[in-house]
């Protein structure tokens, strides 16, 4: 199936006894994006970080641009360096300036010449509107301003599918427009995007489907109108009640 | 003022009132807040002040500053006996190094005094290069003009070196050394691999658990008794390994401490771009961890530094040991004599340690100013 993006068949993962995946069965199409919602310590993040194998799965299949997620090291580097991620508390390279974090997998990775990756950076740099921000360090900038150069840093490796691992979370209040801004416009290209996240607002403007996880499990998986709108699993009702006041 | 507020126009941004910024304001708030802190400061004041002169005293006002032999200094009241430095200063320099190859030391000092020099410096270019020559081309040079035997130079045993020459050498190829093998320690010690784990922490705690004195008793006296008959290792060459080990395995304990400082979501960010475990390590963790474990590092080079004075218990004279041996002249035989070697050996390894101490502030502060999280 050439248009499946990511693919998770029958997954079941632990942390020493705890069972934190349960039966995750989940089939992302290309140029699909996902929401993913549900109270802390449901597995939301372990999903989408068992993707880039950051997480490791005991139990099931997970297949990733048709390679297959198993103990195969050069398949692992091959699927990160067509998945971004950006996470929660932002992991950029404090001691490397704005544009070095954005050139840095580019240039070792991908082995292009400097002056290029500098060029690719500069260009989606201008995308997350802070191109003039090129030269300070991470430390210099807003807590918003440095989740846009994460994305930008993700972006300039060209990747076919994009992780977003709470990305609201650690700002600001008045900082997370910009950032879903950011993301709104992303997803507005076609980009196959799976986000973790509270803001139901967005996923109410940009997500196909929204997935409800609780205990490890997917429990309610529809588009946002009828998720919203007419949720049908009692714990999602309950969950809702609770987020959306 | 009722419950409900609105504010009309803003209220002028004003400098501090006087009394609260400036010079005075400064010493009232630190030095003299109230009775018991201008008491503190009056006495402490008073303490330095008598300690400043006893050294001032001593190592001028009575000092004495010529003479030929004991006579001019074992006068009653006398301070510091210079003319005995005057004398021995080469000889504490260069050890019992041939007069006329002295020149071979002193050209070795001014090559790496003139590379190193560069390298410390942030704006000077072709950092890589200069590395490069300081840490493979250097060594070389050093060890070819100092040990001689080839190109016509006489050769020069190493029993024949001593005075500052030795201590620079063995904490300079002791620092080279034990920083790169500390650090390949401290990876080692946090790899998957089981095997490489625990080597690595057999390797630290074993050398850890030793004594100094110890392993250079060990590498002098027991380490010849293991290797094949007419097979022998300079013992230089042996007390230089056993300190570079010896300080690799604190060395270790510090870059760990660094590495474990770094946020692990350092390391998956590295990994989720698609670097490798090995870039990761190298580009995102370890610059990081080195960054932090700066004063520990220099803390343990300038351990290193002073503890280069313990070769002497295995008859080999450094700075200390051949000022110590100088002492035994019976030319120089004065109640001033041991007091003012000491002092001077004090001053030149105060000298080395402060820089040393001074320099890592100075990064620490750089680095400070561009890499804040």
């Amino acid at each position: 199936m050439p248009d499946t993006a990511v693919r998770f068949i029958g997954v079941n993962k632990w942390f020493g006894q705890f069972h934190v995946l349960r039966d995750i069965n989940l089939d992302v199409m290309q140029g699909e994006r996902i929401v993913i919602c549900g109270p802390s310590g449901s597995g939301k993040s372990t999903l989408i970080r068992c993707i880039n194998r950051l997480e490791q799965h005991q139990e099931g299949r997970i297949i990733v641009d048709g390679l297959e997620i198993d103990d195969d090291v050069k398949a692992i580097e091959d699927v990160r360096r067509d998945v971004g991620m950006v996470f929660q508390h932002f992991n950029l390279f404090p001691h490397l300036t704005v544009l070095e974090n954005c050139t840095l997998a580019p240039i070792w990775v991908r082995k292009l010449p400097k002056r290029e990756a500098d060029a690719l950076a500069m260009k989606f740099l201008e995308r997350v509107r802070i191109p003039e921000q090129a030269t300070k360090y991470p430390g210099q900038l807003s807590g918003g301003q440095q989740q846009r150069v994460a994305i930008a840093r993700a972006l300039c490796m060209m990747p076919k599918i994009m992780l977003f691992d709470e990305p609201t979370s650690a700002l600001d209040p008045e900082m997370v427009k910009e950032v879903l801004d950011t993301m709104v416009g992303l997803a507005g290209e076609g980009m196959t995007m799976l986000v973790v996240t509270h803001e139901m607002g967005f996923a109410r403007q940009v997500a196909d489907r929204v997935i409800f996880m609780d205990q490890g499990q997917i429990i309610e998986m529809n588009a946002p109108e009828e998720f919203f709108g007419n949720p049908r699993n009692e714990r999602t009702r309950l969950f809702l009640s609770q987020i959306l006041r | 003022m009722s419950a409900s507020y609105v504010r009309a126009s803003d209220a002028p941004l004003r400098p501090p009132p006087r009394g609260h910024a400036g010079p005075l304001a400064w010493l009232r708030e630190n030095l003299f807040a109230g009775p018991g802190s201008t008491a503190l400061t009056l006495g402490l004041g008073l303490l330095l002040g008598w300690l400043a002169y006893q050294v001032l005293d001593w190592t001028v006002l009575r000092a004495v500053w010529t003479g030929a032999d004991r006579s001019a200094c074992a006068v009653p009241g006398a301070g510091a006996c210079w003319p005995f430095v005057w004398e021995k200063f080469p000889q504490w320099v260069f050890g019992f190094y041939p007069l006329g190859e002295r020149w071979r030391p002193v050209l070795t000092f001014l090559i790496g005094a003139a590379a190193l020099a560069p390298m410390l410096m942030p704006a000077a270019p072709a950092k890589r290069f200069n590395a490069l020559f300081l840490l493979v081309a250097y060594p070389v040079i050093a060890f070819v003009l100092l040990g001689g035997g080839v190109f016509g130079l006489p050769p020069v045993e190493t029993t024949n070196w001593g005075g500052l020459v030795v201590t620079l050498v063995v904490a300079v190829t002791g620092i080279v050394l034990s920083l790169p093998l500390g650090i390949l320690l401290a990876l080692g010690r946090q790899s998957e691999l089981p095997v490489v784990r625990g080597a690595s922490i057999a390797f630290i705690e074993l050398w850890r658990g030793v004594p100094l004195v110890t392993v250079l008793f060990m590498a002098s006296v027991m380490l010849p008794l293991f290797l094949p008959s007419g097979m022998s290792l300079d013992k230089l060459m042996r007390a230089i390994a056993g300190l570079s080990l010896f300080a690799s395995a604190y060395m270790a304990e510090a870059v760990r401490g660094g590495l474990q400082a770094v946020s692990r979501g350092q390391r998956e960010a590295g990994l989720a771009l698609g670097l490798s475990r090995w870039q990761t390590t190298a580009k995102i963790v370890l610059p990081q961890a080195l960054r932090i474990s700066i004063p520990n590092i220099v803390g343990i080079f300038i351990g290193l530094f002073k503890d280069t004075t313990l070769v002497l218990v295995v008859g080999i004279y450094d700075l200390l040991g051949i000022i110590n041996a100088g002492l035994q002249d019976s030319k120089w035989a004065a109640p001033q004599t041991a007091n003012t070697g000491y002092f001077v050996a004090a001053l030149i390894y105060f000298a080395f340690c402060f820089a040393m101490s001074r320099y890592a502030l100075f990064t620490e502060g750089r680095l400070a100013r561009t890499g804040r999280r």
